[in-house]
């Protein structure tokens, strides 16, 4: 009953779209790297330092689409690192990962603390606010539900169709799921696969970063530390939940956001006087362990995921 | 082993680990044992496992930068310390002769304590959810006991809700969240013996779009007023036009027209009770929770400023009339370290 009632308010999916859209945006950069073949494991550090990125940037007087530019720009650039080290120098994915995620969280620190040396409590920008959309925005329910939503949000979604246009429907597209697939072929075609995979860990990268500015530009307005806290993580899994698929993944997202939000509803209800609070926020990855385990199932694994390409090795 | 020579790279080295934050400080440190101007300031330095900004630690920082500018202490500090890295930051600071180490130890209760019994001539005041324990003479632990201005903001949210439906966001309940939340919820039934509580737990100290989010499910159902507890929670305040009251800081410069009042926390009492015992040398292990009682200035609650005048004036009778209760100790606020449920 209680949960009937959350399910039809309209808040309840406008809270989904919001908590969905970092998601949305990382999980399309690390589809982007893995599908071109390298698994870029820096997504919860390139998120950090976009988030920090991205909200200095419009601190400092950039504006906020600037900002976000600036957070793209600054996630490819941590993208060009991981991507050096993976691409032409075959170093293992996991550690270069990882060693990106340390790296670009205290770099992210570090810039922090030498731009503002003497704060008390941490500056606010004036974040992204919702559009009003004319007469979408005034449809009943569907209006608050859908379009009362900041523009980052509508450029998540439109992020995915953009990605499923280009990786389907362009020349571009096949190619980097070749690289992904059969490196040898791209070779054979006469494209470097190097630049492929290193192009596509760089825009993946520079999403992710938006992903994280999305935080600090449009769901908060100043820039915590810790606050990316495992949402890097989370696409990780999504990515694989949605079997390297943009719109599968697109769906996982929406789905783990729609638990969250849930959960986040489910505590005030009768139910949560009984049952531990930890549960509830349990619930958001538990499901979504369930469901990946349901739906990885018929997934096909990029076949050169993780795997470096040597020009000339067979 | 060349012992000598290696001491030598030992200390250069520490006082390039101090990191760029203390670096001045160390400098300070370098000119040795010959300074003789400094011989009656106390060295203090701070390991926090958070930003300096984060509320909970501002309020020690701010203490310690305050006596540091009046000449009384030399303060470093290292901040956003993992709690991994904090008994070897504990060790650098103690063997580079620091008198007293300033903290919190929430994290890594034992560990810290391995460490205190190693430096027996360095005071530790540190942040922790035990109490005192004589065999560790030099560990001296504190929380911020504010439940007093909690209970006071408490009352003026009682008079200042609508639907009598208030909304608590909390990191993790533990006991300084806890007692909090439970004298703030004593002092609006003063003034809203039907009050009802929505009390959620985002399991994260520092993800305010998850407060935010949280604050907003509480908005939806009904809540008027949020207690706020994490940062995000005035902020989704602010923006459906809801009232909230603050804790630990006064963030209404933030939120002129959303922060009605705050509880805020003094550390200067609970530093420089210690600051004396170092000096006369009758440091030891006692629970400094006391010094952030209201009686000992501890905490105290914050100007109305743009509520000023729109706060009714039987409740802001009622702040005065406990208030004076508290600080002449007629009056106690119970202090209940469970966790608080919705109602």
């Amino acid at each position: 009953m209680e949960i009937f009632d959350i399910l039809v308010s309209a808040s309840f999916w406008a809270a989904v779209l919001r908590i969905a859209s970092p998601l949305i945006f990382a999980t399309m950069g690390e589809l982007i790297c893995e599908r071109a073949g390298v698994l870029n494991l820096g997504i919860e550090g390139i998120m950090v330092f976009g988030a920090f990125a991205g909200w200095m940037a419009v601190y400092a007087g950039l504006g906020l689409w600037p900002g976000v530019l600036v957070a793209f720009a600054s996630g490819a650039l941590f993208g060009l690192a991981h991507a050096t080290l993976t691409v032409p120098f075959g170093l293992s994915q996991h550690v270069v990962g990882l060693g990106v995620t340390l790296l670009a969280t205290s770099s992210a620190y570090y810039a922090y603390r030498l731009a503002l040396p003497e704060v008390t409590s941490p500056p606010r920008i004036e974040p992204f606010q919702p559009l009003d959309i004319p007469v979408l925005s005034d449809i009943p329910f569907l209006g608050e539900a859908l379009f009362s939503q900041t523009a980052l949000t509508y450029l998540a979604f439109a992020t995915v169709l953009i990605v499923a246009l280009v990786l389907y429907r362009t020349p571009l597209g096949l190619a980097l799921r070749a690289a992904g697939e059969n490196p040898s072929a791209v070779e054979a075609q006469g494209l470097s696969v190097t630049a492929i995979r290193m192009g596509a860990v760089m825009v993946g990268s520079g999403m992710m970063a938006v992903g994280g500015a999305f935080l600090t530009m449009s769901a908060f307005s100043s820039f915590f530390f810790e606050m990316v806290n495992g949402r890097g993580w989370i696409c990780i899994a999504l990515v694989v939940f949605g079997a390297w698929m943009p719109g599968k993944a697109l769906l996982g997202a929406l789905l783990f956001a729609g638990f969250d939000a849930l959960q986040i509803r489910m505590q005030q209800t009768p139910l949560g006087a009984d049952i531990p609070y930890q549960v509830f926020l349990m619930v958001p990855y538990v499901l979504s362990i369930l469901a990946l385990v349901a739906m990885s199932r018929r997934a096909e694994v990029p076949a050169a995921l993780m795997v470096p390409y040597n020009r000339g090795e067979r | 082993m060349a012992a000598r020579k290696t001491d030598t790279l030992d200390i250069a080295r520490r006082r390039l680990l101090l990191g760029s934050a203390g670096a001045a400080a160390a400098a300070g440190l370098g000119l040795g044992p010959g300074r003789l101007f400094a011989q009656e300031q106390i060295s203090v330095a701070g390991i926090y496992t958070v930003p300096v900004e984060q509320q909970w630690v501002s309020r020690i920082h701010i203490a310690a930068e305050a006596a540091r500018e009046a000449g009384q202490i030399t303060y470093t500090f290292s901040e956003n310390t993992s709690n991994t890295d904090y008994p070897r930051v504990m060790r650098e600071y103690a063997e580079s002769g620091v008198k007293l180490i300033i903290g919190e130890i929430f994290g890594v209760e034992q560990e810290a304590r391995e460490v205190v019994l190693d430096y027996p001539e360095t005071a530790f005041l540190l942040g922790s959810s035990f109490m005192p324990d004589p065999a560790y003479p030099n560990l001296a632990v504190f929380d911020n006991y504010i439940q007093d201005a909690s209970y006071l903001s408490g009352i003026i949210a009682g008079a200042m809700t609508q639907t009598g439906n208030i909304g608590m966001v909390g990191g993790f309940p533990i006991p300084e969240v806890n007692r909090l939340m439970h004298a703030f919820m004593a002092g609006v039934r003063e003034t809203r013996p039907d009050a009802t509580f929505q009390v959620s737990f985002i399991g994260s100290w520092f993800d305010p779009p998850k407060a935010k989010e949280t604050a907003f499910a509480m908005i939806e159902n009904g809540a008027d007023l949020l207690y706020a507890e994490r940062f995000g929670v005035s902020d989704a305040a602010q923006e459906r036009g809801v009232l909230a009251i603050g804790n630990v800081i006064d963030t209404q410069a933030d939120y002129p027209d959303t922060v009605v009042a705050s509880a805020i926390w003094h550390f200067e009492p609970t530093l420089q009770a210690a600051l004396a015992r170092v000096a006369d040398g009758s440091f030891e292990a006692d629970n400094y929770g006391v010094y952030s009682f209201m009686k000992e200035g501890g905490c105290s609650l914050a100007p109305l400023g743009t509520f000023a005048g729109k706060v009714p004036q039987a409740a802001l009778d009622l702040v005065a009339e406990k208030e004076a209760a508290i600080k002449a100790g007629s009056f106690t606020v119970e202090i209940n370290d469970e966790e608080p449920k919705s109602s």
